[in-house]
């Protein structure tokens, strides 16, 4: 999203002390300085807001006026505050934290009312939680005595670590069993399509679908964690979980401000991702489109692809540097194309090296990936390395949890990956998809509206 | 599979694939094979000699070295893709070298070098002489274990895996023939009885049945790895016919017979193409590391015979065909590393006597009956094992 802040700086670990927030608070309430207010420990706000019922008031009406200003005008930075509202949802083109937590859920109420509601109520707490604001109206540790806290509390005391919340829909919200579901008849996306068997599949149904999903990406994981945990509480009775995945580093960068990362082949991954700069790239490849005058509430949307890729680290760890080298096509230290030069340097496919062979082999990962070979197609990969403890025969349940934002998946996931599943030896031998999911993420959420409200009208 | 280093599909090959490259310069005496790139020694006496090629210079770092293990840091600086060679003094004989090195790139060719005086190139462009100084190797008292006999035990060991792979290859057409006629004829349970012993021919040589790219999914492709719309022959397909699964559409007699057909086919054009195969030291020990692979990402876990849970059959099989690449590379190996060749001696023969706890008549317990705890203590032995023979190749081809 254009206003997201480009920084990549750690993200302050140091709460704020009570006095100095609700100072910080008070010059902003001054001046309207939309930052100040974000760099409030959770404890710190509800220090004022327990003032009393006034107070209290006053907090929230500064609140709702700081997220219109924050969408607005892009906070420092360094801010470790990621506006929620805005054209697009954040956590697709923002700066890839270092830590990830999705949820998937099914939707257990059949009512179209409830489902509704929960949308809004999932609305305003991921106003509050990636403002670094606890759930609901008096947090974790200011309500009644008797009552069980509205927050679970494990994130007090620290900042919102740079937070921002990404809600998708399943082809399963729109029907099931052949019948649609909430009033949602010919409302269901051309382009959220079942995704086809890819060679080599083995996806587990308790890792795959769900008809929403939460992307929660954070550079805390206990913040991340602790959004999808207030987020389902909140779905009780309405949502279940259907599966959930943790992701400890993130793989790709999604601007050209950090550094990028490594997978755990040890090799750098998204060199040549998508990036927050390329903006007509991203109109091109990663924004949706109303494709037909009801599909409204996708323009400005994407399409998220999620795939649990389960490396077999085992083996390639006795696999030769060499051998290492040209299944990516990258060198592992610098990152660099074995066509030569440096990182970002535009591999040469046509190079030869010896006996006239491409120096880039041609089942190697860069070139099968590429988007010359794919027919210029791009997509903005923000996944993140997992490991799940072991498999039960003394492996680490280990790899890398894809996740892909693309504007249309028929073209710019499928023919991809069924190309890949087939020719890239990295994938053929290194790989295992294990779990899978495709979701419609709707535009972004203006403030007084609730995450996909375009779909419901 | 990566790496027996023959193209996986017709046409695919690359600088990783190595062997060709080796295989093709075979008849050359005492060529030591391309494939000693990219290893970094542990033990470099005197520490890396850093080599820059540019254009017009191949500057060396120094002109003299302690003898043993020499480790050079080769380092592109020229536009052009270079390579870099180390020469006896005769200056024709190869004793390493590093190619495909693109413009910027560095790359460690690490070479054993006993004292004397050998001629450095590198080669800009890949063509030509190369850029050639002297180096001089000194005595360190660090003598290389490696004699002048070292190559021909190399030799020895490659005719000796050349040899099983073509046994092999002829058993497996033999029993492919009679397997194929039974499941032709619907006879079932014969068909069932020699379905596992004859594969067992296969996956003792399976990295070099899969270097062929098109045979492999042919033969053996398992349903999972198919797309959608791809035709589905070989084994697998047949496994499927013969020990079905709850709600199976069982074969018609045609179709059946073109796929008993297609499997003999294909394997008669694979103990074809073994027949003019070259092997190098580095496909036995490259190839036993990826029997070994095979084994902890398909066998141990059961994905292989989804049907028959026929996988310890293969298990053992496989098993037997790097226990075979090792014994090929013993004596040359013996040479070099001792300790890593009583290493995995001890290890194969741990995983062996676990494997035979589990054989039952001519074959094995069924994968679906072995408790996890069985599974578990098999695939603990397998990484055993596997790790020390990851380590196999670049030990012998240094």
């Amino acid at each position: 999203m254009t206003g997201c802040p480009f920084g990549g700086q750690p993200p302050e670990t140091s709460a704020p002390q009570d006095d100095a927030a609700a100072e910080q608070q008070r010059n902003a309430l001054d001046n309207g300085q939309p930052t100040a207010g974000a760099r409030l420990s959770r404890r710190g706000l509800f220090g004022i807001a327990g003032l009393g019922g006034a107070a209290a008031g006053l907090a929230v009406g500064f609140l709702g006026h700081d997220a219109v200003a924050a969408s607005a005008a892009p906070p420092a930075a360094d801010s470790p505050v990621v506006p929620f509202h805005g054209e697009h949802q954040a956590g697709i083109t923002t700066p890839a934290q270092d830590r990830l937590h999705m949820a998937a859920f099914d939707v257990t109420t059949t009512k179209r009312d409830e489902l509704i509601q929960l949308l809004k109520d999932w609305t305003q707490a991921a106003e509050a939680l990636t403002q670094g604001r606890p759930a609901g109206a008096t947090g974790a540790v200011d309500g009644p005595y008797g009552a069980p806290p509205e927050d679970t509390g494990e994130a007090l005391d620290l900042n919102a670590g740079k937070l921002t919340l990404t809600f998708g829909f399943g082809a399963g919200l729109f029907e099931k069993d052949g019948t649609a579901r909430f009033g949602l008849d010919g409302r269901k996306p051309e382009a959220l399509i079942d995704l086809p068997h890819f060679p080599g599949d083995d996806l587990d149904p308790a890792r795959s679908g769900g008809d929403l999903v939460v992307q929660a990406c954070a550079d805390d994981p206990q913040v991340a964690v602790h959004a999808i945990r207030n987020l389902a509480r909140i779905g009780f009775g309405k949502v279940r979980v259907r599966w959930s995945q943790l992701g400890f580093g993130r793989t790709s960068s999604t601007s050209r401000a950090q550094q990028t990362p490594r997978n755990l082949f040890g090799f750098k991954d998204g060199t040549n991702n998508l990036k927050v700069e390329d903006e007509q790239l991203l109109d091109q490849h990663v924004w949706a489109a109303a494709a037909r005058p009801q599909d409204a509430w996708m323009a400005g949307g994407s399409f998220l692809v999620a795939r649990r890729i389960r490396m077999h680290i085992e083996i390639w760890d006795r696999t030769s540097l060499g051998e290492q080298e040209g299944l990516i096509g990258r060198t592992k230290g610098s990152g660099a194309p074995l066509s030569g030069g440096e990182e970002f340097t535009e591999p040469d496919f046509t190079r030869q090296g010896k006996g006239g062979k491409p120096l880039i082999p041609l089942d190697s990962h860069v070139r099968m990936a590429h988007p010359n070979q794919n027919s210029g197609v791009r997509m903005l990969r923000r996944g993140y390395n997992y490991t799940d403890g072991s498999d039960g025969v003394g492996h680490l349940d280990a790899g890398l949890f894809f996740i892909a934002f693309v504007t249309d998946p028929r073209t710019h996931y499928v023919p991809m990956q069924m190309a890949m599943a087939k020719g890239d030896t990295l994938a053929v031998e290194y790989l295992k998809h294990t779990g899978s999911g495709l979701f419609a993420v709707p535009r972004g959420v203006k403030p007084g509206g609730f995450i996909g409200e375009g779909l419901f009208t | 599979m990566p790496c027996f280093t023959l193209p996986k599909n017709a046409g695919t090959t690359g600088p990783r694939k190595t062997v060709l490259v080796a295989a093709a310069v075979l008849s050359v005496p005492l060529v030591l094979t391309g494939c000693t790139d990219n290893t970094k020694a542990a033990d470099t006496s005197g520490g890396a000699i850093n080599v820059v090629s540019s254009n017009s210079e191949c500057k060396v770092s120094a002109t003299s070295v302690p003898s043993g293990n020499l480790t050079f840091s080769v380092k592109n600086e020229g536009t052009e893709v270079t390579e870099f060679y180390l020469l006896a003094a005769d200056g024709l004989r190869i004793l390493g070298e590093v190619e495909n090195i693109g413009p910027g790139l560095s790359r460690n060719l690490v070479v054993t070098a006993p004292p004397g005086t050998y001629t450095t190139a590198c080669k800009p462009g890949m063509e030509g002489d190369g850029i050639r100084a002297a180096l001089e190797v000194t005595q360190s008292g660090n003598q290389p274990s490696a004699d002048a006999d070292f190559q021909h035990l190399l030799d020895t060991a490659t005719t000796q895996y050349g040899s099983y792979v073509k046994d092999q290859s002829e058993q497996l057409l033999t029993g492919t023939e009679q397997f194929a006629a039974a499941f032709k004829a619907g006879n079932a349970e014969q068909a069932r009885s020699l379905y596992a012993a004859t594969r067992q021919h296969w996956e003792r040589i399976e990295p070099v049945a899969e270097s062929f790219g098109d045979l492999d999914p042919q033969l053996d492709a398992r349903e999972a790895d198919l797309e959608p719309g791809q035709e589905w022959t070989g084994w697998h397909r047949a496994e499927k016919d013969l020990f079905p699964p709850a709600g199976y559409t069982a074969m018609a007699p045609a179709e059946r017979s073109a796929i008993a057909d297609r499997i003999v086919a294909d394997t008669k054009d694979l103990v074809e193409r073994n027949r003019t195969l070259e092997i190098s030291a580095d496909m036995l020990g490259n190839g036993a590391k990826e029997l070994l692979d095979e084994v902890a990402t398909g066998k141990v876990t059961g994905e292989e015979e989804i049907w028959s849970h026929t996988d310890l059959w293969d298990f053992q099989a496989n098993v037997d065909g790097a226990r075979i690449a090792f014994e090929s590379l013993k004596p040359a190996l013996l040479q070099k590393d001792s300790a890593l060749a009583a290493s995995l001696d001890e290890k194969f023969a741990a995983l062996q006597a676990e494997l035979a706890t589990h054989a039952q008549g001519s074959g094995f317990t069924s994968y679906d009956k072995l408790a996890p705890e069985q599974v578990q203590k098999l695939a603990s032995l397998v990484d055993a094992l596997g790790e020390p023979l990851s380590r196999l190749t670049a030990a012998v081809v240094l």
